[in-house]
């Protein structure tokens, strides 16, 4: 487990704000120099505690303007491989998300459509043929935020 | 307004989404365009509001949060303030990390953290079930991420 203290979390902070600050601009924010504060990045990076860059894509601005999330029960445990179901699912191009969950579903999946036709297509065509699939229960997103979590 | 994109939005796009944080000029290489070909097209899509930015993504195992818990709430519709009060008393949970209301048999999704089972006991039992007009509760625990992504079918 990696230590932070108030600097780093304060870096990390602005960066979960703005991914694309540089290290100079975030210096001035913080009040650090500029190779003081891409060290301590580097270092977020390194113990790889900064993961990486998401992109903010306004998914219905590029037409698909429907995410539903999916709650799945295999029908047949212990029969199906789950390997099997996570690639099928994984290689399903509206599937975003795929997560193996403990609880009353198996799996989460996050899906976009263009619509609630579209949706009613990869449901049918792509999700009710997944080797192993069981009950579904689907969910339509109306709002989402993210939060910054515990930085202190 | 949706945006009309040609093959070479989509190109950039796709790189874009493989790897967020490609410097302009690779990505131009990549998507087999001049680099100002390049920033023009981000600039467009910045500008019709496609590209929201980017934000850094947090490993919060490798700070020692182990347990990650999908919690889905139903809420008790009766009272016309429970999703606004809901939502404002959740977003004071540090612990929480993304907030989606849906259309459904669940109203609300809080993605919680914590650092161990005693710890997502005491923030489920001081934090979670004291959020205001709750009618139902149901956890799901993560066990892995097999894809996430933010990609299109473009």
């Amino acid at each position: 487990m990696i230590a932070l203290d108030d600097l780093d979390r304060a870096i990390l902070r602005a960066l979960v704000q703005d991914g694309a600050l540089s290290a100079g601009a975030l210096g001035r924010q913080l009040g650090l120099s500029q190779p003081a504060c891409w060290r301590r990045v580097r270092r977020l990076k390194e113990t790889g505690v900064l993961r990486g860059r998401r992109l903010a894509l306004d998914t219905a601005a590029l037409g698909f303007g429907v995410t539903v999330f999916l709650g799945i029960k295999l029908a047949a445990k212990g029969r199906v491989s789950l390997q099997d179901f996570e690639r099928a699912a994984a290689a399903i191009p509206e599937v975003q998300t795929v997560q193996h969950v403990l609880g009353m579903f198996d799996y989460r999946l996050r899906v976009i459509a263009r619509d609630i036709a579209d949706f009613e297509r990869v449901l049918r065509r792509r999700i009710m043929t997944l080797p192993g699939i069981g009950e579904v229960e689907a969910n339509v997103l109306l709002s989402e935020e993210r939060r910054p979590g515990p930085l202190g | 307004m949706i945006m009309q994109l040609d093959d070479t939005d989509r190109r950039l796009l796709r790189q874009l989404l493989a790897e967020p944080e490609l410097a302009t000029a690779e990505l131009a290489a990549r998507a087999g365009v001049t680099a100002a070909t390049c920033w023009r097209r981000l600039e467009r899509l910045r500008a019709a509001g496609v590209l929201r930015g980017e934000a850094a993504v947090i490993d919060w195992r490798k700070l020692g949060w182990e347990i990650e818990v999908s919690l889905r709430f139903t809420l008790d519709k009766t009272n016309p303030r429970a999703f606004d009060e809901f939502l404002a008393a959740a977003r004071e949970v540090p612990e929480v990390l993304e907030i989606q209301t849906f259309l459904g048999r669940t109203d609300v999704r809080l993605n919680v953290i914590a650092r161990d089972i005693g710890h997502y006991q005491q923030i489920y039992r001081s934090r979670i079930l004291t959020l205001p007009h709750i009618a139902d509760s149901e956890a799901l625990m993560l066990v892995s991420t097999i894809k996430d992504s933010v990609g299109v079918p473009l």
